[in-house]
C-alpha cells in the first residue's frame, strides 16, 4: 500500500515536473470548450427562433437543455479523451523501459501490481482534474437554463468510468513496447476501435451484433450515463474492462520472467 | 552470501552467460572482469533479479532469486551500467522516493537521506533536478539510491566510468570501506580498480568463468617464472656472467644501456626460487654499486590479456 501510494505521488508529480500536464490539460479544455461553445450557442439561437415563433414552438415542444446541450457535451468530452488520454499513458512503461530506469524500479522490493496501479492512479489524478475543469460549462448552462443535476453527475460518472478504461488500456499498451510513439498510436486504434465497434453490429448477425455492441463503448456511455441512468450492467462493463487491462499489463511485465 | 550454480542465460540461441558457478562470502568485495559482452551485467541481473535465468540457481542471503524475488530485492542495492535515473527529479526528492521504495521507514527518510547525501558528496547539486547533472554527479545519485537502505548485499556495474580521477579515488575508497560490512559486486574494465579494492577476481569470457581467486594468487599461478631488475654499475660482460653463475638463475639480459657503466639488467629465476637474495652478495663481492633491485610481478592486465586469449589456467 506504501508503495503503491508512494509511486502514484511519483508519477502524479512528474507530469507536472514536465509540460505534459499543462498541455494536455489546456488541449483538452480548449478543444472541449470550443466544441460546448458550439453546441449551446446552437441550442440558445433555436431556443430564440422558437421564442419567435409559434409554429415552430409547436414543433419543437422538447427543447430541453439536458437533451440538447447537457448530453452532446458529454459525448464530445469523451472524444476528445479519447484523442488526449494516449497522451498521457504513452511514456507510462515505454519511457521507462527506453530509459532503462524500469531496471532498477523491478529490482526494487516493490510488486509488479504495485507498479501498475500506482502509475494508473497517477495517470487517474491527471485525468480526474481535467475532467474537474469542465464543470464551469456545467455551470454556464446552469445560469442560463435548468439542465437535470442528476443527469450531469451520472455523466460525471460515465466519463470516469470510460477514463478508467481507456488510461488502463493505455498503460497497457504502453507496456508492450518502448517506443513512445508505438504506445500512443496502439491506444488511440484500440480505444476507436472499441469506441466504434457497435456500428459494425447492424452488419452482423444478430447474436454477433449484440457481442459487439457489448463490446463496444458506446452503447454503455450514450444509452446509459450520458442519460441519467446509472446502471449495473454499464459499471460492471468499465470495471472489467479497466481490470481485464490491468491483468494483461501484468502479464506483460512478467512476461520477461519466461521470455528470453 | 551469494551463491551461484551452474547459472546460465540463453538469448535465443545465443548464450549470455554459460554454466557460471562462484561463490561470494559475506563482507567480500568481490571484482568482477571481462571483456565486453562476456556476460558481467547479464550475471548481475540475474543476482539482482531483473532477469531470470534459462537454467542454474542464484541465491542471496540463502533466498532464491526465482522464489523469493521480494526477500532478494529488499536486500540488495544495484547501480546498473547505464545509471538510469528519473531525469524529472530533484536530488533529495528522488532519493526520498527510491529510499520509501527500499522499506526505509517513513519518519526516519529525511535524516537517511541526508546522510547519504552527504556520504556521496551530493550537497551540491540538492536542488538540481537529475537531468541537469554532470555524468559524475549522476554516478554518485545512481550509487546513493542503491546505498540509501544499507543493504547487505550491493551490486554495482561499472560504478567508476564517467568520473574524473579524484572522484574515482573517491568513489572507490567509499566502495573499499563498504566491505567488511556488507557483500559487494562490482565489476570494471578498469584493472588497478579490482587489485585496488577487491579481496577476490572472477573472470569471466564469452560467458565462462576463467578464474576466480585473489588478485595475488592469480599473479602466482600465471607467472612461469620469477623476473627481477637490477641496475648495477659494474662491467658489463663480468657482470653478466658473474650473475648469470647464481643458483636458479636462468637468464640475465640487459634490458636498458645507461651512462657511466650502469646497467639496468633483467634477471629471470626459476620459479619457485628465492634467487634474488643472492644478487647483492655477489655485487657486494665485486665491489660494484647497486643503485636499484626490484622484483616485476604480473600484473592483472598481464593475467587478463592471458586467460581471456588462453581460457584456461595451466
Amino acid at each position: 500500500m506504501k508503495n503503491f501510494f508512494l509511486i502514484f505521488q511519483k508519477e502524479f508529480r512528474s507530469y507536472f515536473n514536465s509540460p505534459i500536464a499543462f498541455v494536455v490539460i489546456t488541449i483538452f479544455l480548449i478543444l472541449s470548450g470550443y466544441f460546448f461553445h458550439g453546441i449551446f450557442l446552437n441550442f440558445s439561437t433555436i431556443s430564440f427562433q422558437v421564442a419567435t415563433n409559434a409554429i415552430l414552438a409547436r414543433q419543437n415542444n422538447q427543447l430541453n437543455v439536458t437533451e440538447m446541450v447537457v448530453r452532446p457535451f458529454f459525448d464530445i468530452i469523451s472524444m476528445v479523451m479519447l484523442i488526449m488520454l494516449p497522451m498521457l499513458t504513452m511514456r507510462m512503461f515505454s519511457e521507462e523501459k527506453k530509459s532503462g530506469t524500469i531496471e532498477l524500479l523491478l529490482t526494487y522490493p516493490v510488486k509488479d501490481s504495485e507498479v501498475i496501479l500506482g502509475k494508473f492512479a497517477g495517470c487517474m489524478g491527471i485525468f480526474t482534474i481535467m475532467v474537474l475543469l469542465t464543470v464551469p460549462c456545467f455551470i454556464l448552462i446552469g445560469l442560463f437554463g435548468e439542465p437535470e443535476l442528476g443527469v450531469v453527475l451520472s455523466g460525471y460518472v460515465g466519463l470516469f468510468c470510460m477514463g478508467a478504461a481507456f488510461i488502463s488500456l493505455g498503460i497497457f499498451a504502453s507496456s508492450i513496447t518502448e517506443n513512445q510513439i508505438i504506445a500512443a498510436v496502439l491506444s488511440f486504434a484500440s480505444l476507436l476501435i472499441f469506441l466504434m465497434m457497435g456500428y459494425s453490429a447492424s452488419f452482423a448477425s444478430e447474436s454477433l451484433g449484440n457481442v459487439l455492441k457489448y463490446l463496444s463503448f458506446m452503447p454503455h456511455m450514450y444509452n446509459s450515463f450520458a442519460k441519467g441512468v446509472l446502471d449495473t450492467e454499464d459499471i460492471i462493463y468499465y470495471v472489467l474492462f479497466t481490470l481485464f487491462c490491468i491483468f494483461l499489463n501484468m502479464r506483460s511485465l512478467e512476461s520477461k520472467k519466461w521470455r528470453g | 552470501m551469494i551463491e551461484v550454480e551452474n547459472l546460465t542465460k540463453k538469448y535465443g540461441n545465443a548464450r549470455g552467460i554459460n554454466d557460471v558457478t562462484f561463490t561470494v562470502e559475506k563482507g567480500e568485495i568481490l571484482g568482477f572482469l571481462g571483456p565486453n559482452g562476456a556476460g558481467k551485467t547479464t550475471t548481475m541481473r540475474i543476482i539482482t533479479c531483473f532477469m531470470p535465468a534459462t537454467s542454474g540457481k542464484a541465491r542471496v542471503a540463502g533466498f532464491d532469486v526465482f522464489e523469493d524475488s521480494l526477500e532478494v530485492r529488499k536486500r540488495i542495492g544495484y547501480l546498473p551500467e547505464s545509471v538510469p535515473l528519473y531525469t524529472d527529479m530533484q536530488v533529495p526528492v528522488y532519493l526520498e522516493f527510491v529510499g520509501g521504495l527500499k522499506g526505509v521507514d517513513r519518519r526516519d527518510i529525511k535524516r537517511r537521506v541526508g546522510q547519504i547525501i552527504d556520504d556521496c558528496g551530493l550537497n551540491a547539486v540538492t536542488k538540481k533536478y537529475i537531468g541537469e547533472l554532470s555524468k559524475g554527479y549522476r554516478q554518485r545519485v545512481g550509487l546513493a539510491q542503491a546505498l540509501i537502505n544499507d543493504p547487505e548485499v550491493l551490486i554495482l556495474d561499472e560504478p567508476t566510468i564517467g568520473l574524473d580521477p579524484k572522484q574515482i579515488i573517491e568513489i572507490r575508497s567509499l566502495i573499499k570501506g563498504l566491505g567488511g560490512r556488507r557483500t559487494v559486486i562490482l565489476s570494471t574494465h578498469i584493472l588497478p580498480e579490482v587489485s585496488m579494492t577487491c579481496q577476490r577476481v572472477i573472470i569471466i569470457n564469452e560467458g565462462r568463468l576463467v578464474a576466480v581467486d585473489t588478485p595475488q594468487n592469480l599473479t602466482a599461478q600465471l607467472q612461469k617464472s620469477q623476473q627481477i631488475i637490477v641496475r648495477i654499475g659494474g662491467p658489463e660482460k663480468e657482470v653478466l656472467s658473474e650473475v648469470g653463475k647464481i643458483n636458479n638463475v636462468s637468464r640475465v639480459a640487459i634490458k636498458e644501456n645507461g651512462t657511466d657503466g650502469v646497467n639496468t639488467y633483467l634477471v629471470e629465476f626459476k620459479k619457485d626460487s628465492d634467487g634474488g637474495k643472492d644478487i647483492p652478495p655477489v655485487i657486494v663481492r665485486k665491489n660494484w654499486a647497486l643503485y636499484e633491485m626490484r622484483p616485476i610481478g604480473m600484473s592483472l592486465e598481464d593475467i587478463f590479456i592471458k586467460l581471456v586469449t588462453e581460457e584456461k589456467i595451466h
